[in-house]
């Protein structure tokens, strides 16, 4: 009898304990998850009244404290389709030849090891490794390639493991059949595996993308103008960025109406958030229609 | 005919080409920084470089504050973004409900997609200014104030890796403690957390590797003195990161100066910690495929 009634006390207790530790997990998760929701919609209610058609069509005045971003935003574009050009065809080779053709040897391990370590290393040492390169040794000087080759390399990562995960996700018998009805490796890879994969990679592309797009270290050195009054007319030239515009006006220009930074953020939390809802639309898309 | 076995050929060797691009780029960057770095050794006395003043403009290099710096903003972004973040990869793999799952994970993710300096902006407006009144010091921007939002800025990190982690449990093994009778809860603890305790670990590392080589937040909100943070305190006074310091400081230098080469040196030892960082949790990686490739077998 006693021993019944102290086993039903102990469930009781880790009961107790059970409920306790999720509310506490449960806590957590909450504590991580509202910031997020407020900054968005922080940022959205105090930026969105400035962003008017002049804000996002004009060109800054006097002393960017007036006017618009439209150089910001341009340059901002031209960057981030910069970067995709050179890492994504990069990026998806890389990942075809990881999930396709390499074989199981020291050197595969040596690439993987490789690509970890592009995706850990500080943003702004890329800055460092980008004005090295491209800026002062290969003399493009401070333009719009040497940022795009900056932001590619340090995008690159990204793009190969997810893209290498989408191509690993199609079904070996596929490939398997392919061969078998006499296609080659490449007409495998071309017709049957990648057209199966080409949700999962843009997925990757968009997120790597946005990270691109979003970054300032990387560019401070290699691209980036302080107040530029005309557009870019070629890849040899600097230009303004969103990034960088939001981190000049927030700390370096004084008596920056807070408006216009509002406005600035909000542009470049669109530019990034909108990337970011068409991968997850175009992954959840793709999950939910998938048929193997 | 020829023409199909000449793309045959070519393609593949593009694609080799890429796959390898990593390792040359990887090559290329620590070539650079040691390139451009490594003079400072020659030009800079050890002893400059290891006192605790810097101050380029007398020809003080003195590394120590800026690793300082890193130190305590790291540290204390660490302190609570683990604990929080672990927490928030359980809730969300072990506890939640299906669709909570299917909103946080996209939620997670669009905080690691926020911009950096768009944080930063936020945390100059909002963050800083309640720092300062809720504590009563002097100046919001601190090495409090910046480890609050790099933390913020490493939960993601955190989150997705040990959720995967702990997504690749197997099911058995959380059947068959329920089986023996283990509530859920001890399940977690004495179960599914050990099984994924190589990738908790990775999250972990790769987590407070995001915070180090965070730049812009730091610089916009820590208030950028380099001095050397000594005692708890610390935590309470600007600071000045290395990442910050290179940043804020490689715009106005000259090329092939001093200084320019000792930025490029805080680069190499940046550079150095990413790639034992990263080194480590590769081989945790490896050995986890390997050992689940022998139990597969």
């Amino acid at each position: 009898m006693k021993s019944v009634k102290s086993v039903v006390s102990r469930s009781k207790r880790h009961n107790l304990i059970q409920r306790l530790g999720f509310a506490g997990m449960t806590l957590a998760a909450i504590v991580t998850i509202i910031p997020i929701i407020l900054i968005v919609i922080y940022i959205f209610w105090q930026g969105a009244p400035a962003t008017s058609w002049e804000f996002l069509s004009g060109f800054p005045r006097e002393g960017m404290r007036a006017g618009g971003i439209l150089p910001a935003i341009v340059g901002t574009f031209w960057l981030t389709l910069g970067t995709g050009v050179i890492a994504v065809p990069l990026g998806i080779g890389a990942a075809i030849y990881l999930a396709e053709y390499a074989p199981d040897n020291r050197w595969t391990r040596i690439i993987r090891i490789a690509i970890i370590n592009l995706a850990g290393i500080p943003s702004v040492v890329y800055g460092l490794f980008g004005l090295g390169l491209f800026v002062l040794f290969l003399q493009f000087g401070t333009s719009i390639l040497a940022g795009s080759l900056t932001l590619a390399i340090m995008t690159l990562p990204i793009i190969i493991s997810t893209s290498e995960e989408a191509l690993r996700a199609v079904p070996n018998s596929f490939r398997v059949v392919s061969v078998s009805l006499g296609g080659t490796q490449w007409q495998t890879i071309r017709r049957i595996v990648l057209p199966q994969a080409l949700p999962g990679i843009l997925t990757g592309v968009i997120l790597g993308l946005e990270r691109a797009a979003g970054e300032t270290a990387p560019i401070l050195f290699t691209v980036a103008a302080f107040f530029l009054p005309q557009l870019p007319s070629s890849v040899f030239d600097s230009t303004m960025a969103l990034p960088y515009h939001l981190f000049v006006i927030s700390t370096q220009v004084p008596g920056m109406p807070i408006r216009i930074q509002y406005g600035t953020a909000v542009v470049l939390l669109t530019f990034v958030l909108s990337m970011n809802i068409i991968a997850t639309i175009i992954r959840s898309y793709t999950r939910a229609r998938r048929q193997w | 005919m020829q023409n199909f076995s000449w793309r045959e050929f070519i393609i593949p060797c593009l694609i080799k080409v890429s796959g390898y691009s990593a390792i040359l780029f990887v090559g290329l960057i620590f070539l650079f920084l040691i390139h451009e770095g490594a003079p400072a050794l020659v030009e800079i006395p050890v002893s400059t470089l290891f006192s605790i003043r810097w101050y380029p403009i007398e020809s003080n290099f003195g590394i120590l504050p800026l690793i300082g710096g890193t130190v305590v903003v790291t540290l204390g972004a660490a302190i609570f973004a683990i604990p929080l973040g672990l927490a928030t990869a359980i809730y969300i793999a072990e506890i939640a409900p299906r669709w909570a799952r299917e909103i946080l994970k996209p939620l997670v993710e669009v905080l690691g997609g926020l911009p950096s300096v768009m944080l930063g902006f936020l945390g100059i407006l909002v963050v800083t200014p309640f720092v300062r009144t809720t504590l009563d010091i002097p100046t919001g921007l601190t090495a409090f104030t910046g480890a609050l939002i790099l933390g913020a800025m490493a939960i993601p990190t955190i989150v997705s890796v040990a959720e995967d982690a702990l997504d690749a449990v197997p099911r058995t093994y959380r059947q068959a403690a329920l089986a023996l009778g283990a509530t859920e809860w001890q399940t977690i603890w004495r179960v599914t957390l050990p099984a994924a305790r190589s990738g908790v670990l990775t999250a972990m590392m790769l987590g407070i590797g995001r915070a180090i080589g965070e730049t812009m937040t730091v610089m916009m909100v820590t208030g950028n003195a380099p001095i050397l943070p000594t005692g708890l305190g610390a935590l309470f006074r600007p600071v000045r990161t290395m990442t910050a310091t290179i940043a804020a400081e490689m715009g106005e230098v000259a090329n092939g100066s001093v200084h320019y080469h000792a930025l490029f040196l805080i680069g190499i030892i940046l550079f150095l910690i990413s790639l034992v960082i990263n080194i480590a949790v590769a081989s945790v990686v490896f050995r986890q495929r390997k050992r689940a490739e022998r139990i597969l077998s």
